[in-house]
């Protein structure tokens, strides 16, 4: 059977190199903040990995996730991993379609009863919600991830949508979108946020999790450390203008042309962890800061709802000027009424008052 | 007839707080800087006499009754009351340990009058009955017989005669339309009769009109003293009536701080409307006559002097280059005290605290930071303008062994005159 | 999971507002409440202007004379270090400038980053020590009451959830951000009520003193 075949023979099938295999291997160990000596045994452990089976559940969501991960700019290991692992359901780039791909995702589920990994992209309507704003075959979404749950070893969110509830999450969140790991609790989870993550934190993960056999530490959003440990801000090559307070002030000035922080046009990277700084995207070509654009922050939770994108990270999300400026009118109103009050009692005290003789000193005395 | 007590009291106090008031005691952080510039808590170490903390009583009612914030507090017992018992133990604190000499109200980095509000704070203390018995002594008798010694006008007259048969001079007496009306302080009368003989002989020689009032001579104010606004206006009034009467143009306040400063700045707002005279210190007077030229005088003293600035003079009143000028027309030898003018320290008597026997430790024990000014320059004799102040420090110094004598400037000045 | 970032914005949304306009409430009452006591008039023949050397003394206040400096260096110093320490990490650093501008629309050239975190290091080394010598001065500790322990909290706690934030030494960062952000918010909902008001006040207690001394022909 396909499945007993470990990775490394696959991937020699494949015409990978083991140069090219040892490289890859050797940045996933840097990846995981691993010395680069453990590279060899890392590419030992993945030759012998067998073949996971992966179920893939599309919630909610734009399909960017996936796009991210095989729209590579060239064949790649990534797509070589992908590949390799046992995609048995993948709605978008499976070929059955209908209760065949229902009937496909059943039966993987039986044969690998406990022990594959179930990917999930796209958040969901929650328990309260309505089910019926996101059906496959008739099935709710939340359904469906309970049943695959059940046999699930672990659950990889991918994506923001399926981490941390994402764009249909944002308000008003007329669906009642929830995140995976509002719904999971007995399970492990990893979330693998991003609006699309990485592509190489998504395989990475995998690679992670094919070479140690084991979820890799996570952070308080249950986040992967080794890829999510460090803000996009302290990673960013444009730090050291920051430290310095040389700014871009508009996408097109000076500062801009000169490569200044993008801090004041609401770059959300000192708030933001993710690895877009080191990793980059489109083979290492380049990242959105790197193209002039501030990060918008989209690994993190409610970044939708997080203020303006072009907002600097330290200005509130809405500024209420008339309740505050009332609230001044109403402390004028009331220290006024109470100074008032207070003088016309000391007036009338005054008034009422009479003066100290020295004959009531004496008499004291 | 009433009795002063406790709602009496807080009566005053409220009637005392305004802006200033509201904005210092907003303004204090405890920061205890305050304490730094009062003798009493420096030579005696104890923080019970951190200046802010002496106006704990006044502040009460303020929180309490001028602030929202504080009368919230108060609903809920979170705020303290000012009770009868606060008051007595606050007597000592804003009567004995206190000369309002204003060291504080000038050091205070949030700017703070401590010394503004202590005055107002005693209007309380009256109210409530809660004034020292020496000071009320002094009240009654300032009242009674016009001067808080019990000093009547005979005694005065006696005095006239001497300065006139040493001097062969005439005194004038109740003479109207003089330039100036003199004033003078019972203690000057009894301490230092030799300021009415340097008075006569120096507006002689500068051919000054002046007169003597026998309705009114005593410029002290006992009831500014002991902070009552009713008894100090009663005294006010009484030199306003002999000053109209007598339709001088000004009036001269003696060498005494505090008298200066009740007719000076205190007396209008007491009387409710402005003089229709002037009023100065004896050495603004003097100082002025110098810069007309009218002063002629020979000959300097030639042994180390150095100045005291009566706090009420100086940093109350801004009477701090005048003193100086005379200085420099009678002496080559002059020094100043290493904190002098506004940052002057106080001798420790003003106040009302030499007529509270009560004190008498206080006093002494503030005076040493006086003394310690005084070792640091090595004098051989001190200057300075105010009888109180004088007495202090000629008792003071002769407590310490230190054989310093303390003179007046005006005496000083009338030795110096070139004879007719 | 996403409680951090759901407290994040919910300080930096309603609760900013919230605390905004408590401030602008309490300030505003206490302003007043100052102000409209008003003065008496003054009958007494002036020997010098009110306006100017209350101003005057606005300024020269914030410095010490020699004697109080000689004799309480501690204080002055230190209360100086903290205070401009406070100064330049609330008004110098680039993210708090921001703000500014996006409330009252005024903005100004900010500090480099570990200038300001110098000043913030400083300013909390010289805020522990105050809090000692409060403790242990004679004076201070007769004085102080627990208001005056509250407000060396409540200055205390923006800087220091500040500097962990900024230096990401609690996590996750969403929890220390709004951390840093609410207590700002208490330290303003707290200012109007407490002795902070001398933030304002001290402003108008030198005026005063300068104005009632300056009546008299002395620069207080």
């Amino acid at each position: 059977m396909a499945a007993s075949k470990t990775l490394g023979e696959r991937l020699r099938e494949r015409g990978v190199s083991r140069r090219g295999f040892l490289k890859y291997c050797a940045a996933t160990a840097s990846l995981m903040a691993l010395p680069p000596s453990m590279a060899p045994a890392i590419a030992a452990a993945l030759e012998r990995a067998r073949r996971p089976s992966v179920i893939w559940l599309s919630f909610q969501e734009c399909t960017g996730c996936t796009e991210s991960l095989t729209r590579s700019f060239s064949p790649t290991i990534e797509d070589l991993i992908l590949d390799v692992v046992s995609l048995d359901y993948h709605h978008t780039l499976q070929a059955a379609s209908g209760e065949a791909a229902e009937r496909a995702r059943e039966e993987a589920m039986r044969a690998h009863w406990g022990e594959y990994l179930l990917v999930v992209d796209g958040s969901l309507p929650g328990p309260r919600a309505n089910p019926g704003y996101s059906t496959i075959a008739g099935i709710s979404n939340l359904q469906m991830l309970e049943e695959a749950l059940a046999g699930a070893a672990a659950v990889i969110a991918i994506g923001t949508c399926a981490a941390f509830g994402g764009l249909p999450q944002a308000r008003p969140n007329p669906t009642g979108a929830v995140s995976v790991s509002d719904i999971v609790t007995d399970k492990p989870v990893i979330n693998v946020p991003g609006c699309p993550p990485v592509p190489m934190v998504i395989t990475g993960v995998l690679a992670q999790y094919l070479v140690f056999g084991q979820l890799p530490e996570l952070d308080e959003y249950r986040r992967p450390r080794a890829f999510y440990g460090q803000a996009i801000h302290d990673r960013c090559y444009r730090r050291p203008f920051y430290d310095k307070g040389l700014f871009a002030e508009t996408f097109d000035d000076e500062g801009a042309r000169a490569g200044w922080c993008l801090y004041r046009l609401g770059c959300k990277g000192p708030s933001t962890y993710n690895a877009c700084a080191t990793m980059r995207w489109n083979g290492g070509t380049s990242w959105p800061v790197e193209a002039g654009a501030p990060c918008l922050g989209c690994s993190e939770a409610s970044f939708w709802d997080a203020g303006g994108f072009y907002r600097a990270l330290s200005v509130p999300a809405e500024i209420d000027g008339a309740r505050i400026l009332a609230a001044g009118a109403v402390g004028a109103v009331v220290g006024g009424a109470a100074v008032a009050l207070t003088r016309r009692r000391v007036r009338a005290g005054e008034q009422a008052r009479e003066p100290v003789t020295v004959d009531e000193l004496e008499q004291r005395q | 007839m009433s009795e002063p007590s406790i709602e009496r009291g807080l009566q005053a106090l409220r009637a005392e707080i305004d802006a200033p008031v509201a904005a210092f005691f907003s303004s204090c952080v405890h920061c205890g800087l305050c304490a730094q510039a009062c003798p009493f808590y420096l030579e005696t170490g104890d923080p019970k006499y951190t200046p802010v903390l002496k106006l704990e009583p006044l502040r009460r009612v303020w929180e309490r009754e001028f602030t929202l914030w504080g009368r919230i507090k108060a609903g809920l017992g979170l705020s303290p009351k000012v009770t009868d018992a606060l008051l007595a133990e606050w007597e000592e604190l804003l009567y004995d340990s206190c000369t309002m000499c204003g060291r504080c109200s000038l050091v205070c980095p949030v700017g703070n009058d401590l010394q503004y509000m202590i005055r107002k704070a005693r209007e309380g203390m009256v109210a409530s009955g809660h004034a020292p018995e020496g000071l009320i002594g002094a009240a009654v008798r300032a009242v009674q017989t016009g001067s808080p010694m019990g000093l009547q006008w005979k005694t005065l007259e006696v005095q006239i005669r001497h300065v006139e048969s040493s001097t062969g001079l005439t005194v004038p007496v109740d003479v109207p339309d003089v330039e100036y009306l003199v004033l003078l302080s019972s203690m000057e009368i009894i301490n230092f009769p030799e300021y009415l003989e340097a008075i006569a002989r120096i507006f002689d020689h500068a051919g000054v009109g002046w007169t003597l009032s026998t309705d009114c001579f005593e410029a002290t104010n006992a009831g500014v003293q002991i902070g009552s606004k009713d008894i100090a206006a009663t005294l006010v009034q009484r030199i306003v009536d002999a000053a109209v009467k007598l339709r001088v143009k000004n009036v001269i306040s003696p060498e005494c701080g505090h008298a200066y400063t009740a007719v000076r700045w205190e007396g209008p707002n007491l009387i409710g409307r402005p003089y229709p005279f002037h009023v100065y210190h004896i050495i603004e007077v003097l100082d002025a006559l110098r810069a007309a030229g009218r002063l002629r005088t020979e000959g300097k003293e030639t042994d180390r002097l150095s100045l005291h600035d009566p706090c009420n003079l100086a940093r109350k009143s801004g009477v701090i280059q005048e003193q100086r000028n005379l200085m420099d027309l009678v002496a080559e030898n002059f020094v100043d005290l290493e904190e002098h003018g506004r940052y002057q320290w106080c001798c420790g008597a003003g106040g009302g605290v030499s007529s509270n026997e009560r004190a008498d430790a206080l006093r002494r024990a503030a005076f040493k930071r006086k003394k310690a000014q005084i070792e640091a320059v090595e004098p051989e004799r001190m200057v300075t303008m105010c009888a109180t102040c004088r007495t202090q420090l000629e008792e003071g110094l002769e407590e310490f062994n230190m054989d310093i004598p303390v003179v007046g400037l005006t005496e000083m000045l009338a030795e110096h005159l070139v004879e007719k | 999971m996403s409680d951090p970032m759901a407290f994040l914005l919910w300080v930096k949304g309603p609760m900013f507002n919230w605390a905004l306009a408590i401030f602008a409430l309490g300030t505003l009452a206490r302003l007043l409440e100052i102000f409209l006591l008003g003065r008496r008039p003054n009958y007494a023949e002036p020997r010098g202007g009110e306006w100017g050397p209350g101003l005057r003394t606005v300024l020269t206040r914030s410095v010490a004379d020699p004697g109080t400096f000689q004799r309480a260096p501690f204080d002055v110093l230190v209360g100086w270090i903290w205070h401009v320490g406070f100064l330049i990490a609330l008004l110098l650093f680039i993210p708090h400038i921001e703000l500014i501008q996006a409330l009252i629309g005024l903005g100004w050239p900010g500090l480099p980053n570990p200038v300001v975190d110098a000043a913030t290091a400083v300013t909390l080394v010289a805020l522990v020590a105050t809090l000692i010598h409060r403790l242990r001065h004679p004076v201070k500790r007769h004085l102080s009451t627990a208001e005056d322990y509250l407000i060396w909290t409540v200055t205390f706690l923006p800087l220091i959830t500040g500097y962990l934030a900024y230096h990401r030494l609690i996590g996750p960062y969403p929890l220390a951000l709004g951390l840093h952000i609410l207590a700002a918010e208490i330290f303003l909902i707290v200012l109007p009520f407490t002795k902070l008001t001398h933030i304002f006040t001290a402003f108008i207690a030198r005026w005063y003193n300068g104005a009632i001394f300056g009546r008299k022909g002395v620069q207080s």
